[in-house]
């Protein structure tokens, strides 16, 4: 009897310090609350507020203290296109179920529909985000997760539009299954350090799907970037690693599956290159492993300039594209092998699958077009081909020292 | 001129190269579908099948038939018959024979393992260049009265068409890389009958690699659907212009 009444005690103490500590504020139109604002003025370290399904129009609504922020079947904060939404500084805040609209856009302050400043451990979840500026804007935030928010906007050029997910110096985000849209860049990342990018979809923005700079150590393992204007462009990184990502169908002239310069030190591991016009650009990199790719249907599959040193590539499909690899010089500091090439002529005597003759990626052709352009009218014709040929068995433009010794003679099963 | 027609084609047909010429394509076709792993490299190489062996073929098949039926062409004549029919009624036979040749030959095979857009394109391409060459090979042999002449000349305009005209286009384009070009080779590729097909195929082939900065300027114009009538035009005055002048010198030869 006497443990029952103990455990009956025990219970009832550790309830009411969990009710004590933490309440639950709830906000709607017929709740204690009906604007998040005051709410959030009441509200301690450690409270929930659950805020139900209406349309909020609340200006600015700054976040100081750790609070959980749910939205019950999405509520509507609308920033009437005058004002940033939720600005986010304090730790440990979640932020889940929101639907964010209608952000103001400033000439001179960056707004967004959800800006983190100087935090860290915050989680932006399920959040649902239509016609912002900046859609979720990080700075010096650590440790926080951005997870399955779809970020939509409208943007029509790169001047008056921003960025999905903007990041400026912050460090171990984990940004993970959002979907962005129609913004300028789906994901900028600037001095963003050791974090995770994982399953995010990043299609018709209107430059990049993602840009970073001087994002060092971070992964981006299965994104889909498709269909943006410029396709993708990153630089002056090192020790990335791009794993099972997608870049299909960046088409136009300044478009490029990827645009690699100046990274190094990389490992670029898995990725599938669709119908781009270029698939893979690279200058002044140094030290990237590119091993496992698939090249499909691309114009160029990859031009690698010659400031670019230590590349290996190995293990990659080479499938259609109308030209494999491009370059502008005849230095050659990078290295090909047992890469599959659907355009090999060569033979297998002793069958072991790999072609006894090297293979020269470079076609007479994609040098001429490099420094000719207008000549593209004239490639598939005789004369070209007779051209091709004659410097296939006889290198003189072409760089001699670019070839693949292990060509294989069947396609990687990747 | 109906009656003319029947016994020109009934002669090609007796003739038997057209049937040669149709069961190589067939052979070529299907083997090079068969042999390639993909449809689509098999198309590559059927380009080339299209852009070179189609041409040749029928300019040399047609201009020797013009010599072969000149006495053919003396017995008509005789009669009260047109010129201008009994010309014509040779052209529409040998076009006619050699189109059905190529699009048994090789538009089947296309369809077959191919039919999307550059298959069709493939198709349309091969059998106006087949109508092309055979009215270039008419020109040619009302031109020269000696056979062998004939026959040189009209190889030496397939080897003009098919190579020599695309290396002076490489050679302008080096000599004058320093300027615009993109618009004067829109312009060069009229001149050709195999060029305006071969960028036609090449814009539903390459598609990617045409996307970029120099391509667009071909993709805006050909790739638009008026520039794709417009270059049927020009593939049709191409058609038009050798006949025709064929025919006016045929009109007053003295045979």
């Amino acid at each position: 009897m006497n443990r029952k009444i103990y455990l009956y005690f025990l219970t009832a103490t550790l309830l009411f310090n969990i009710s004590g500590n933490c309440r639950v504020l709830e906000v709607g139109k017929d709740k204690a609350f009906h604007s998040i604002s005051q709410a959030l003025d009441l509200a301690g370290n450690g409270d929930s507020i659950f805020v139900y399904p209406g349309l909020y129009k609340e200006r600015e609504l700054i976040i100081r203290k750790t609070i959980y922020l749910k939205g019950i079947n999405y509520p509507v904060i609308d920033g009437e296109n005058k004002y940033g939404v939720f600005i986010i500084q304090a730790n440990n805040v979640v932020l889940d179920g929101f639907k964010v609209q209608h952000s103001g856009r400033s000439e001179i302050t960056d707004i967004a529909g959800i800006m983190l400043e100087s935090c860290h451990g915050v989680s932006i979840t399920n959040n649902i985000l239509d016609d912002t500026n900046f859609g979720i804007y990080s700075q010096h935030a650590s440790n926080c997760f951005i997870k399955n928010n779809r970020i939509t906007a409208y943007g029509k050029n790169e001047v008056q539009s921003g960025n999905g997910i903007h990041a400026w110096r912050s460090d171990s985000l984990y940004i993970i299954g959002n979907t962005i849209t129609g913004h300028r860049d789906g994901l900028y990342f600037e001095f963003v350090t050791n974090s995770l990018i994982w399953r995010n979809i990043s299609h018709k923005n209107v430059r990049y799907g993602i840009h970073f700079m001087f994002s060092h150590h971070d992964t981006y393992i299965s994104n889909v970037f498709e269909q943006n204007e410029s396709g993708v462009a990153v630089m002056y990184t090192n020790h990335i690693k791009m794993f099972n990502n997608f870049f299909l169908d960046n088409w136009g002239a300044a478009a490029y599956g990827i645009l690699l310069k100046d990274i190094t030190d990389s490992d670029i591991s898995g990725n599938h290159f669709t119908k781009n016009t270029t698939a893979l650009h690279m200058e002044g990199c140094s030290r990237i492993n590119l091993y496992k790719n698939i090249f499909i249907n691309n114009g160029w599959a990859v031009k690698i300039q010659a400031s670019c040193d230590n590349i290996d590539f190995t293990k990659n499909n080479f499938i259609g594209n109308t030209f494999d690899i491009g370059t502008n010089g005849s230095l050659v500091l990078n290295t090909f092998n047992g890469n599959y090439w659907d355009k090999y002529e060569g033979y297998d005597i002793n069958k072991d699958g790999v072609g006894d003759v090297p293979y020269h990626p470079v076609s007479m052709y994609s040098m001429i077009i490099e420094s000719n352009a207008a000549a593209l009218m004239l490639f598939r014709s005789l004369i070209v081909t007779l051209l091709d040929k004659s410097e296939k068995v006889l290198p003189g433009i072409t760089p001699e020292n670019l070839k693949d010794n292990t060509p294989q003679m069947k396609p990687w099963p990747l | 001129m109906k009656k003319i027609l029947k016994y020109v084609m009934v002669d090609i047909v007796q003739n038997k190269i057209v049937l040669i010429y149709t069961a190589l394509l067939l052979i070529i076709s299907l083997s090079i579908f068969n042999l390639e792993d993909s449809a689509a490299k098999g198309m590559l190489s059927l380009l080339n099948i299209i852009l070179i062996l189609v041409p040749l073929i029928c300019i040399i098949f047609s201009t020797i038939y013009v010599y072969n039926s000149a006495e053919f062409i003396e017995l008509l004549v005789s009669q009260p018959l047109k010129r201008k029919s009994i010309w014509l009624s040779l052209f529409y036979g040998l076009a006619l024979s050699l189109c059905i040749a190529f699009f048994v030959g090789a538009g089947i095979p296309i369809l077959f393992y191919h039919a999307d857009s550059t298959g069709i394109m493939m198709i349309l391409t091969g059998i106006a260049l087949t109508i092309v060459f055979v009215g270039i090979a008419l020109l040619a042999g009302v031109l020269a009265r000696d056979k062998a002449k004939g026959i040189g000349f009209s190889i030496l305009l397939w080897l003009y068409f098919s190579l020599i005209f695309d290396a002076l286009v490489l050679f302008l384009l080096f000599q004058f890389q320093d300027y615009p070009l993109e618009n004067v080779m829109v312009v060069f590729s009229f001149l050709n009958p195999i060029d305006l097909g071969r960028i036609q195929i090449l814009l539903k082939m390459d598609i990617s690699a045409l996307m970029g900065y120099t391509g667009a300027v071909y993709r805006d114009f050909f790739g638009s659907s008026m520039g794709i009538i417009i270059s049927f035009l020009g593939l049709a005055a191409w058609i038009f212009l050798p006949v025709y002048f064929s025919l006016r010198i045929f009109r007053k030869k003295d045979l």
